[in-house]
């Protein structure tokens, strides 16, 4: 761990500014992948500006849905009755994420930040395009069970971790961003990039770029929603396919769904195709099967330690079939 | 020697100082000024350092010393490989100790020697480990010739994993050099073997060496034997004399430095006739070793003597492989070594159309198969008899409840009765109390609490008149607290010692009364073959459609002698059950071969049991009587409750999906081809 300075601006702009003008500047929020970052010293900023305090900790009724202010805690989000009622996915998706002592930590803007547990990433030792542009991608041909099958490049085959950023995906959320040239808003689908060349920008963030809130949706579909997380352990593990997904059904029709797939690619993975399948379709287990077929035509399975990751087609098939077959009541 | 503490269900004594956070560790022993030192480890799997280059370092402000191979000290002894630390230019495996930096704060120590700049001749290297190759066999009688003749045949090769033990507690050192002498505070399970093994690596009399432990926070194996840390954390006392140094290993640094257990590759064979009685068991077994240090895991030992075959063939592989050195974790032999044979015995019972149970049962040796020696108790069949009605066998399923597919499984546990050579206890009397000092060593085991309760009953009075001091050199020379002979030997020394003071002092002693009593050799080991049993059972839970394996119950029915306190040993059986439970479900260390190291070196991504993953786990024991074992009648019980455990959640899974996975860990991939999410029941 390298030194580093640290400050607390008075306001968001301050610390927006602040950051902009330093290359070396990270924002800190609830730390809890920065902090693990410095230690393995993945990461070595010169200057550490502490935002927990700057943006709102509130959620907030707007425009029919609710707006996030970016200091929420995950463990509140997940706790409050507005999102459990008329949002599930969002927070079955943050309980089953981490524990309950980081998501006390973790804030609603960091966590989307989070960057990938990549294991090559992770250990400076090995090479990693993402941590060191140009010098390789360990994960092809290494330990990738965890590792992308849709949207991957040659240069990079990463999984983003975060659960709450596929419940979000799914929900049509929108970022509110503040930089230095002012306030923008962002499509939450299109904050993470796929890694292309350039593997080492995770998101279409300009670096001095601050999220100072989440804002989600009216979206009356979303009130019969869940979040379902398959890993290797009951707990405190990351998702080896996840998915979250909306569905409304008429007489026994589909009507509209909103779908996303987590622990598959290099972002949250919104499944357009999926969906386009499911309109107007029976809701029987014939058509969640094409759904999730149609999405994975183009995926693409990796060989690594132990198999690879081409498990992961079949077991993505199977779990939105699950999830699917548990929103719309359907038996087998 | 009558029971009256022995068999209480006491508390720990060292609870209330856990709890509140005042028990001390070897990090945390308060010194004056410490200075704190980082390894640099090497980032190639073989060849040999040609530059090593510390200027930078050197030069951070704050950094006291940077030790590398040009200017370490030479060591006394380089005859223990692992422990040859900073003598050669050589590189035997990934992450090997090459270097360290000690400065003023662990931050400056580690960003120091990030700064160490390295250069390599790097050689091919081997690190996977494979069957073929020479294997050593034991043969007893005409093995072929039965498996030609058998009515029905298991021949199947499973494996198990790295595996990597993963205290709670780090593996860390407070180091003190100082008027020509060393103390180490340190994490350990034996002061006394730690102190003779550093004396003889740096050439000092062991007078010279003070070790000290009151508390460890986890061991499992990995602190029985010192490893590389501790030798490093000496030298950079030696080089600072005067400043307390302290190394604390970091979680990622266990994975390569502080031992772990081979993987294995397990071909077990069963030949048996019509009814089940078993003519042949053959166990081939290839394991890895480090070319610095030779180990070689005992996985054939159990099959030796646990079922009744005339005819028996145990052969073991091992590959002297480019990898951090093999140690020893919770059951060495007989953890992995009861995982392909009692999954055979699955296998065998499904191919007989019998039940599982009735299938051991009905090969219940009446003697050792190995020595031909009685056993001084042997109560398997009891222990299945007595699980099978506790856990409800009968219903074993395989049955759907939703979608989850269920099934119940058994396996039967084995662990040696061991006694370590050396070990002393003093007693003295004093205004009222006796004091018992030994060197002992308690790693969350009870120590604190059972040895007490020994000497009690071996001075006839009441425990809260007895207390011990444990866990430093300056009491009485103790043996390892390794291969669950660690309460036997010490408590043997106890009751000697407490027979020496009563033969002194009678009951009415006087202040400063003393006496000193040893652990001799047990002459009933000559007569008797001796091993602790017990029956694991384990019911699984399969998603149909994803493949998840959850285990919401496990119960284990052992025969572990006389239970000494009943609260600390259903702690350690249950312990080693959930340990089992992680190995089947969980743990393996991924060594990437293209690096040589293990890449998921975390707790985030090596996988242990969580809390959710931990269901109803519960142990019990039969009322055992041994007098054969020692003056304590009491069986050890670190080990014996991950014996068996694995292989008795694997049988599990099978019973609940049809689906037998024999590589280890049983994850749902493995599961998921052989897993119609349509499984009609």
């Amino acid at each position: 761990m390298e030194r580093f300075d640290y400050r607390r601006p008075g306001d968001a702009a301050t610390a927006v500014r602040t950051v902009a003008a330093d290359p070396s500047a990270v924002f800190l929020g609830g730390g809890t992948n920065l902090v693990d970052h410095l230690k393995l010293g993945i990461t070595a900023p010169g200057l550490v500006v502490d935002v927990t305090s700057l943006t709102s900790a509130e959620l907030a009724e707007h425009r029919g849905g609710l707006r996030i202010g970016a200091a929420v805690r995950n463990s509140d989000l997940a706790a409050d009755d507005r999102v459990r009622r008329r949002y599930p996915v969002l927070a079955q998706a943050l309980l089953a994420g981490a524990s309950g002592q980081l998501r006390n930590m973790a804030t609603t803007g960091g966590n989307p930040l989070q960057r990938t547990r990549c294991v090559y990433f992770q250990d400076v030792t090995t090479p990693c395009n993402k941590r060191e542009p140009g010098s390789g991608c360990s994960a092809i041909g290494g330990y990738n069970r965890y590792h992308a099958v849709l949207g991957a490049s040659p240069h990079c085959i990463a999984t983003h971790p975060s659960d709450l950023a596929v419940a979000l995906t799914a929900l049509d959320a929108e970022v509110q961003v503040l930089g230095p040239a002012g306030e923008r808003t962002i499509p939450f689908g299109e904050l993470h990039r796929l890694p292309g060349d350039r593997p080492d920008r995770d998101t279409v963030l300009e670096h001095g770029e601050l999220i100072t809130a989440i804002d989600l949706p009216e979206a009356p579909i979303a009130a019969n929603s869940a979040y379902r997380k398959v890993r290797d352990r009951a707990s405190y593990a990351f998702a080896l396919v996840s998915v979250a997904a909306a569905i409304e059904v008429e007489q026994g029709v589909v009507r509209d769904s909103r779908i996303a797939f987590g622990g598959v690619a290099h972002k949250p993975w919104r499944a357009h195709r999926a969906e386009a399948v499911l309109r107007d379709a029976p809701a029987n287990e014939t058509t969640f099967r094409e759904a999730a077929e149609a999405e994975l035509a183009d995926a693409v399975a990796v060989d690594g330690i132990d198999g690879g990751n081409g498990f992961k087609l079949p077991l993505l098939t199977r779990t939105l079939a699950a999830t699917l077959r548990d929103l719309t009541g359907e038996t087998a | 020697m009558t029971p009256r503490a022995i068999g209480m269900d006491l508390a720990r004594r060292d609870g209330p100082a856990k709890v509140t956070g005042t028990a001390t560790y070897a990090a945390e022993t308060a010194v004056d000024r410490p200075a704190y030192c980082h390894p640099v480890q090497a980032t190639i799997a073989r060849g040999r350092v040609t530059r090593l280059d510390t200027a930078a370092a050197e030069a951070l402000p704050g950094v006291l010393a940077v030790l590398t191979e040009a200017n370490a000290e030479r060591l006394a002894s380089t005859e223990d490989g692992e422990l040859a630390v900073l003598q050669s230019p050589e590189v035997a495996f990934r992450g090997q100790l090459i270097g360290c930096v000690v400065a003023e704060t662990s931050e400056t120590a580690r960003q120091a020697a990030d700064l160490v700049e390295v250069a390599y001749a790097e050689e091919d290297h081997e690190t996977e480990l494979t069957a073929e190759g020479e294997y050593d066999a034991e043969t007893t009688g005409n093995v072929e010739a039965a498996f030609a003749e058998a009515d029905v045949v298991v021949d199947q090769t499973y494996t198990t994993a790295m595996y990597h033990n993963n205290p709670m507690e780090p593996h860390a050192t407070t180091a003190l050099w100082q008027d020509g002498t060393l103390t180490l505070w340190e994490s350990t399970q034996g002061v006394h073997p730690t102190r003779s093994t550093v004396a003889e690596v740096f050439g000092l009399d062991t007078e010279r060496i003070r070790v000290v432990c009151p508390y460890v926070g986890g061991g499992f194996g990995s602190k029985g034997l010192p490893h590389a840390n501790v030798v490093l954390a000496a030298m950079a006392a030696r080089a600072l004399p005067g400043r307390p140094v302290k190394l604390t290993v970091t979680r990622p640094q266990m994975f390569s430095l502080t031992g772990y257990r081979t993987p294995t590759i397990q071909r077990a064979r069963l030949a048996a006739d019509r009814t089940g009685r078993l003519s042949a068991l053959a166990f081939d077994v290839a394991e890895q070793t480090s070319k610095v240090k030779e180990f070689a895991e005992q996985s054939g030992k159990p099959s030796r003597t646990m079922y009744a075959a005339p005819n028996r063939r145990v052969a073991h592989r091992l590959a002297a492989l480019d990898v951090p050195v093999t140690s020893w974790m919770r059951a060495p032999g007989e953890c992995p070594g009861m995982f392909g044979p009692e999954v055979a015995m699955d296998e065998l019972a499904d191919a007989l159309g019998m039940d599982p149970i009735e299938l051991r049962i009905r090969n219940d040796p009446a003697e050792d198969p190995e020595s031909g020696k009685p056993f001084s108790s042997r109560h398997l069949a009891g222990c299945l008899r007595t699980g099978a009605e506790r856990f409800g066998w009968a219903e074993r399923g395989p049955r759907r409840e939703g979608r989850w597919l269920v099934g119940r499984g058994v396996a039967a546990s084995v662990y040696p009765v061991n006694r370590m050579p050396e070990s002393t206890a003093v007693i003295r009397f004093s205004g009222g109390r006796y004091t018992v000092d030994i060197g002992a060593a308690d790693l969350g085991t009870g120590t604190w609490t059972t040895l007490p309760q020994i000497a009690a009953d071996a001075l006839g009075v009441p425990v809260d008149r007895v207390e011990v001091r444990i866990g430093d050199t300056d009491y009485p020379n103790a043996s390892v607290a390794g291969g669950s002979s660690g309460m036997i030997t010490w408590g043997s020394a106890v009751v000697d010692a407490a027979r020496a003071f009563r033969e002194k002092f009678g009951d009415q002693p006087g202040d400063g009364d003393e006496a000193e009593g040893s652990v001799s050799e047990n002459p009933d080991s000559e007569r008797f073959a001796m091993s602790a049993f017990g029956a694991q059972f384990a019911e699984a839970r399969v998603h149909a459609d994803t493949g998840e394996v959850r285990v919401p119950r496990m119960h284990g029915v052992f025969a572990v002698g006389r239970v000494i306190n009943p609260r600390t040993t259903r702690s350690q059986l249950t312990g080693g059950m959930l340990m089992g439970l992680s190995m089947a479900l969980h743990e393996q260390s991924v060594l990437d071969p293209r690096f040589g190291h293990v890449v998921n070196h975390d707790l985030a991504e090596y996988h242990v049991a969580a809390n959710a993953d931990a269901g109803q786990l519960t142990a019990e024991w039969l009322d055992e009587h041994d007098p054969h074992v020692n003056a304590m009648g009491a069986k050890g019980v670190g080990e014996i409750g991950i014996v068996g455990a694995a292989a008795a959640v694997v049988n599990a899974v099978h019973r609940a999906t049809g689906v037998r996975v024999r590589d280890l860990p049983v994850t749902l991939d493995k599961l998921l081809p052989g897993l119609s999410p349509e499984r009609a029941l």
